[in-house]
């Protein structure tokens, strides 16, 4: 402790110096960013400037972004594999190793709320180009849609026929439209992630030219990754360590 | 006033660096990597502050109004990816030292490796 407080004083007095050379608050002058915020709407009729940034002229820097994810997806899948030692209770209905959660608020609540949060996280994603949101939040929006199906059943009912293939074909889905979206510009445009299709009209839905599509992609990457996480740490419950190993 | 934001950043940071050095829990212990990785979200943001700016969406807003930095915006979307991924994959590290040291205090997995 006394250790920690030696070195927590002295990185606090190494960090205070060093935000001190910061520009002062609200007087930030980044040139690339006013640059990005002006032309944004003119070139790409989209008005959501984080979008287009992201998915448009820094497209390249959110390609690795998804790759982060999607492999940290298959990390967790090698991680928490079926292991030596292991095996895979099966999901019998006589054990009692029923969820806690079996009270029928919890199962009505979480039902009638499937359908406004599956439809909002469509929403989030299709408008990414013009309002805060886009792929990645909406893709955590239509995940927390597909938990709640789980709240609203029992786990272990749907043990056996887990869609879990599902969430690694929506998740593989996203990431490969991503890159094909991506290659689409190369080929129609010249260059890879190239901006390849008209950008449209201001305001409306499909402005952005291929952002949307983008979106769309990451909104599949992103839902079926933390789904594949969420299904694995789930499943941690159904399995057991054998006491001989 | 304009420290106030960094200062915040500062606090966080090391707030969650005293739960990370103090943590008898892998899982408590991942959490507060997270309240350390909050703390760069607030830099980032911060720092792209422009006094009596907008956010950078020009659904309703005029196109000449002064905007806040896009940039670190969409650097901060990444560290938001980032940080899921890291916690992810450091939960299901804690899932597995647990089935396999029956313990997740990191004091006691250290003792029974030796």
């Amino acid at each position: 402790m006394v250790v920690f407080g030696c070195g927590a004083a002295g990185f606090a007095a190494l960090l205070a110096w060093g935000l001190a050379g910061l520009p002062s608050f609200g007087h930030f002058d980044g040139a690339y960013g006013q640059l990005l915020a002006h032309i944004t709407v003119p070139e790409r009729k989209a008005t959501s400037v984080i979008a287009v940034t992201t998915f448009d002229f820094r497209g390249f820097d959110t390609l690795g972004e998804e790759f982060i994810l999607f492999t940290a997806a298959v990390g967790v899948l090698v991680l928490l594999r079926l292991q030596r030692g292991e095996e895979q209770v099966p999901a019998d209905p006589q054990t009692p190793r029923e969820p806690v959660a079996e009270s029928l608020s919890l199962r009505s609540v979480a039902t009638a709320l499937v359908g406004p949060v599956l439809v909002l996280g469509i929403y989030v994603v299709a408008h990414g180009a013009l309002t805060p949101g886009g792929g990645f939040q909406g893709g955590v929006v239509l995940m927390s849609s597909f938990l709640l199906v789980y709240l609203a059943g029992s786990h272990l009912r749907l043990g056996g026929s887990r869609p879990i293939t599902a969430m690694e074909v929506a998740e593989a889905t996203g990431a490969a439209g991503f890159v094909l979206i991506g290659l689409g510009g190369l080929v129609l445009a010249g260059t890879f992630m190239e901006n390849f299709i008209p950008a449209g009209t201001r305001g409306s839905l499909l402005s952005g030219g291929d952002v949307p599509l983008f979106n769309i992609a990451v909104g599949l990457e992103v839902m079926g990754a933390l789904l594949v996480v969420l299904g694995e740490l789930l499943d941690q419950r159904l399995l057991t360590r054998k006491e001989s190993d | 006033m304009s420290a106030l934001a960094y200062g915040v950043a500062a606090w966080l940071f090391l707030v969650g660096l005293y739960g990370i050095v103090t943590s008898r829990n892998l899982v408590h212990l991942v959490v507060c990597l997270t309240v350390v990785q909050a703390s760069t979200y607030v830099l980032l943001l911060a720092i792209g502050y422009r006094s009596g700016a907008a956010a950078p969406i020009f659904a309703d807003i005029s196109p000449n109004r002064r905007v806040v930095d896009p940039i670190v915006a969409t650097l901060t979307l990444t560290d938001v990816v980032v940080e899921a991924t890291v916690a992810a994959l450091l939960l299901s590290l804690a899932v597995q030292a647990h089935k396999r040291f029956g313990t997740l205090d990191p004091n006691e997995i250290g003792a029974l490796r030796g």
